[in-house]
């Protein structure tokens, strides 16, 4: 199964973190840093897979990928095909492409919620659930939509409230 | 109350904590916004509820402590509205964790969602669910998450699939309520619910051994074809990943076969046909593709088979090999390490191109490489195999030098064709790595070379040759060294020539320099120093023309620093001054080094330093045990120095061997008789090393000094004498930690018979500049684990102490109980003393010794005094 996945820029700070298995949140940071310390050393031209050992357990290991600014990980075990994951990577990076259009570090950090919705809906305790970048984007789109129309409605009641009240 | 007035918005916290310029700030902003969270929090606000808990939620990422949010989370859980509700499960998924109390009460709010009308209501339910379902959830909502399997809407059932894994690898007794479920989501025909339906068929093999059997006989034909239409589906655009249709599915797929006809001819033999279709027809180009491939590979591997597939396997693996791709050959090594173990000899066929990876310029890649090489290795290819690692360890980095090293050496020594051959590359590699090369790995060189007589001139002069060329290697001139000390002879006369070697010629003053230049290296070490005398004074005597150069090198090292060099060149300085009629018989060669025990040494403690172990028992002047290999006296060093090994039986032997080595014949035949000529012996032997310590690492020295004992009379008196001086080990002997290690490594000696109420010698607990603390230990009989102490002090200094109070502490598997002091003021100038019992008792008797902190406080002249240190010198078995 995946164990986490992250989203680290270069200069170290988290973007992203999910993890499936509990971690307390202190373990979770020194996990990003060592995991960053351990990225940043990465010449370029290596495999983008990097051995668990010490760091993440026995059997683990997790394959990381540089978009402009920033590292996106997936922490595994050995039930989940390397290759797989690593274009996993891509499909991920490929809805958050469709979904800001042209995406940047910044569309990241301001809408972590939405980041936070699409990795649901691929993936859900650590299995992959969808693959397919339109089934992902129509249910992200309907999340957002019922959002904004709760939130639309209750402002209106608020107001009218306000107004009467 | 104002809703516009409470805090920033989301957005603007984000951007003041990204403007942040320091750590400080930053801690200095989140600080700000979590009191006013915790403020609305306190004030029941709900209006900005879920903004709060969304701030809360990045400031969580960003590692600050949030868990005030968490009965937020269950609160917005429990509102109406969607997106209070999205919010809130997103919160539950990050902030709160499976172990939590606060878990058991949203367990309600998760089974009403779970029964919403509101399909994306019951998603979110079901993503939180699968995220952080505790057993005690899963107990209470496997029904809804059945039902849920049958949802109308896929999404549902897709994610209600992931959930029941959680379920089940939660509570493995819920495992056969999915069995039913999963047959009918086998037959779905959407690519998502089928991806996660096989998701859950493979947990559940994996948790239920039932399910197992039962998904073997039913499903495996329909997973079979289900594989087959997917391979041979029409293009479907939406799954598409870089040109593969739904790679995920496939491989998913080839996993569950995986596991189904592991261990099972019939399943196996179903899904051969579209494994081989798998492993032809996919297309390499792509890295979707070459999961596929790399997935359908490790499916072939764990299956039963007829062959044919496995070679298919393995020549994809060694396409893969030659990929440009770093993961693609990242994961081939990966798989070959496996494959080894199924077929070793379809491995071999893909070894050049193994090699060739070795020299990959990705470090992980090469050492994946160098492992495989390293299981490929065997008798027949070990010549070229080896000639090409050391020949790629001439330009290898420095980061792979060392791995490679030890690499090669390891093939070298275990599956050398002759000794010449051995010793060959052995010379290769250390003089083109020799600082990387592992202590015992040269060590096993010498003793080769050492059983090889007529290879000794051959190696003698390889050694010149080499350390010509490579003059820095340190090891290599600490084996050069060695050997011109001990077959100086055979280099200059060039005895045992070999035909395959050149003469050459090398003056007796050429060995001296080559010996010279060492000792004055400036970077060389002590060790290497200390052999360098050992083989100028052994050079001494082959050349006597040398002598008094040689004399004076030595005596260079007089005013060394180091005081095992300082003496070392006294002493051999006289040896060549006053000595010349023992001389010779000093220095002759150094018998040879038992293969087998060193091995059997070696292995048995494999990271230990070890050194070459000798044989010379056979040679005692009494002969009363005849034992032919005895345990190396270093060994006995080793264990005095820093790192004590834990007592052995090779520790107990070479105890009796050693004493029958320095006991007067007379009582030496008493090996488990009295115990008073045992002591006396021990006593020597501790001498010996206390004259000694600290003990640097150091081999032949050691044991050359040694053997010099045995020869020369007058040493073995000198010790006897020095032994007699000493007092009996059952009485005070204040020397310190090093000795009484020593004593408790012998500690399942005969001489102390455990149930008759052994006795330990005094230890000094604690020396301070005035303060003195002595600890005397008895045992209840009857009680091992406990230990009554009776620690007395002593006061060296002249002043008087007053209000002296002694405090203990002990770790857990320990319990101290301490008594009141004779006394609470300690006379000065050591007319006085305070005794104070103590009992300890060991709740891990026999594994762990005893230690202890203490503290003492007094005061002199009115002034308070603390003083701390702790103790960690008792004897072992306490």
């Amino acid at each position: 199964m995946i164990k986490a996945m992250l989203v680290i820029n270069n200069q170290g700070k988290s973007r992203l973190a999910k993890f499936y298995n509990y971690t307390p949140v202190e373990q979770q940071q020194q996990l990003i840093r060592s995991i960053y310390s351990v990225l940043c050393l990465q010449p370029e031209n290596v495999s983008n897979f990097i051995e668990g050992g010490l760091l993440l357990g026995p059997d683990s290991r997790l394959v990381y990928k540089l978009f402009a600014t920033l590292y996106f990980v997936f922490v595994f075990d050995n039930s989940e095909n390397e290759l797989a994951m690593f274009d996993l990577i891509q499909v991920y990076v490929e809805i958050l492409e469709k979904c800001f259009s042209n995406v940047c570090e910044l569309d990241i950090v301001l809408n972590y919620g939405k980041m936070h919705t699409i990795l649901d809906e691929m993936i859900v305790g650590g299995q992959v659930v969808e693959t397919n970048s339109d089934i992902v984007m129509k249910a992200v789109e309907e999340i957002s939509k019922l959002e904004t129309t709760t939130a639309a409605a209750k402002l209106l009641s608020k107001s009218t409230s306000l107004l009467w009240g | 109350m104002n809703p516009f007035s409470s805090g920033t918005r989301l957005r603007d916290m984000i951007r003041s904590i990204r403007a942040c310029k320091t750590a400080a700030e930053e801690r200095a902003v989140v600080r700000k916004e979590c009191a006013s969270i915790r403020a609305a929090i306190s004030d029941n606000d709900q209006t900005f509820r879920h903004r709060n808990l969304a701030k809360l939620m990045f400031i969580h990422m960003l590692g600050y402590p949030t868990h005030f949010g968490q009965m937020e989370c269950l609160k917005l859980i429990a509102a109406p509205g969607f997106a209070e509700k999205r919010i809130g499960y997103l919160g539950l998924m990050l902030l709160l964790d499976e172990r939590q109390e606060v878990l058991m009460l949203v367990t309600n709010s998760l089974k009403q969602d779970l029964n919403q009308n509101n399909q994306h209501i019951v998603g979110l339910a079901l993503c939180a669910l699968g995220n952080i379902c505790s057993a005690d959830m899963a107990r209470d909502l496997a029904p809804e998450v059945e039902r849920l399997l049958q949802f109308r809407d896929p999404n549902i059932r897709k994610k209600a699939a992931l959930c029941s894994i959680r379920i089940i690898k939660k509570v493995p007794d819920l495992a056969e309520n999915f069995v039913d479920p999963v047959v009918s989501l086998l037959k779905e025909k959407h690519h998502g619910v089928l991806l996660t339906g096989i998701q859950l068929c493979t947990d559940l093999c994996k948790v239920n051994e039932e399910a197992f059997e039962y998904f073997r006989k039913r499903c495996t034909e329909g997973l079979v074809r289900s594989l087959k239409d997917v391979v041979n589906s029409p293009y479907v655009p939406e799954y598409d990943i870089s040109g593969i249709a739904d790679p995920f599915l496939h491989i998913r797929l080839l996993r569950v076969l995986r596991i189904l006809g592991h261990g099972d001819a019939d399943a196996s033999d179903c899904m051969s046909d579209i494994l081989a279709q798998v492993a032809t027809k996919t297309e390499s180009n792509k890295n979707a593709g070459n999961a596929i491939l790399y997935e359908c590979v490790g499916t072939i591997m764990s299956v039963e088979d007829n062959g044919g597939l496995r070679v298919l396997a393995i020549n994809i693996l060694g396409r893969f090999l030659s990929n440009r791709d770093n993961n693609i050959r990242y994961v081939a090594l990966n798989m070959l390490m496996k494959a080894i173990a199924v077929d070793a000899q379809a491995v071999q066929r893909h070894r050049a191109t193994i090699v060739e990876c070795v020299k990959d310029l990705d470090a992980s890649i090469r050492k994946r490489a160098l492992e495989l090489v390293y299981l490929l290795v065997n008798e027949s290819n070990v010549k070229p195999l080896t000639k090409e690692l050391i020949d790629y360890l001439e330009v290898s980095d420095h980061g792979f030098k060392g791995d490679l090293t030890a690499k090669i050496c390891s093939i070298v020594e275990k599956f050398y064709p002759d000794k010449i051959w051995y010793i060959d590359q052995m010379l290769k590699v250390l003089s083109e790595a020799g600082s990387y090369v592992k202590a015992a790995v040269w060590h096993a060189l010498i003793v080769v070379i050492t059983n090889a007589s007529n290879l000794q001139g051959y190696s003698v002069r390889s050694l010149y040759r080499a350390i010509q060329i490579s003059p820095d290697q340190e090891t290599l001139i600490r084996v050069a060294v060695w050997c011109i000390g001990e077959y100086g002879d055979m280099l200059v006369n060039n005895i045992d020539m070999l035909d395959i070697e050149e003469p050459i010629t090398v003056t007796e003053s050429d060995a001296v320099d080559v010996v010279e230049t060492a000792i004055k290296h400036h970077s060389l070490d002590l060790t290497t120093r200390a052999m360098c005398l050992i083989a100028l004074l052994k050079l001494s005597s082959r050349f006597p023309c040398c002598s008094q150069r040689i004399k004076e090198i030595i005596a260079q090292s007089k005013g060394s620093l180091l005081i095992e060099l300082q003496q070392r060149s006294v002493e051999f300085n006289s040896i060549i001054e006053k000595h010349q009629n023992i001389r010779s018989a000093l220095v002759e060669r150094m018998p040879v080094l038992d293969e087998a025990t060193y091995n059997g040494k070696r292995a048995s403690s494999a990271p230990a330093a070890v050194s070459a172990s000798l044989e010379f028992a056979s040679n005692l002047p009494n002969g009363v045990i005849a034992k032919t290999d005895v345990a190396p006296l270093v060994d006995l060093l080793d264990l005095g120095g820093d790192e004590p090994a834990p007592p052995s039986s090779s520790g107990g032997n070479f105890l009796l061997d050693l004493i029958d080595v320095d006991m007067p014949p007379s009582s030496s035949q008493s090996v488990s008789g009295t115990s008073q000529p045992q002591k006396s012996g021990t006593d020597v032997l501790l001498d010996l090393l206390s004259t000694w310590s600290p003990p640097p690492q150091k081999e032949s020295p050691t044991t050359d000094i040694v053997l010099l004992n045995q020869d020369d009379n007058t040493s073995v008196n000198a010790l006897d004498s020095v032994s007699s001086s000493m007092v009996p080990s059952g009485q005070a002997k204040p020397t310190g930690s090093a000795m009484m290690d020593l004593l408790a490594e012998f500690g399942p000696h005969p001489e102390t018979p455990e149930d008759s109420g052994p006795t330990y010698p005094p230890i000094v607990a604690y020396e301070s500049s005035a303060l003195t603390i002595t600890f005397n230990f008895s045992k209840r009989p009857g009680s091992p684990q406990t230990t009554d102490i009776e620690a007395l002090f002593t006061n060296k200094s002249s002043d008087v102490y007053t209000d002296f109070v002694f405090q203990a502490a002990v770790p857990k598997f320990l319990q101290l109980h301490l008594e009141p002091a004779s006394s609470n003021t300690l006379p000065g100038s050591g007319n006085g003393s305070i005794t104070q019992k103590l009992h300890v008792t060991n709740r891990q008797h026999g594994k762990k010794s005893l230690v202890m902190r203490i503290r003492l406080s007094y005061k002199l002249n009115n002034k308070d005094i603390l003083e701390e240190g702790q103790i960690s010198n008792f004897p072992r078995d306490l």
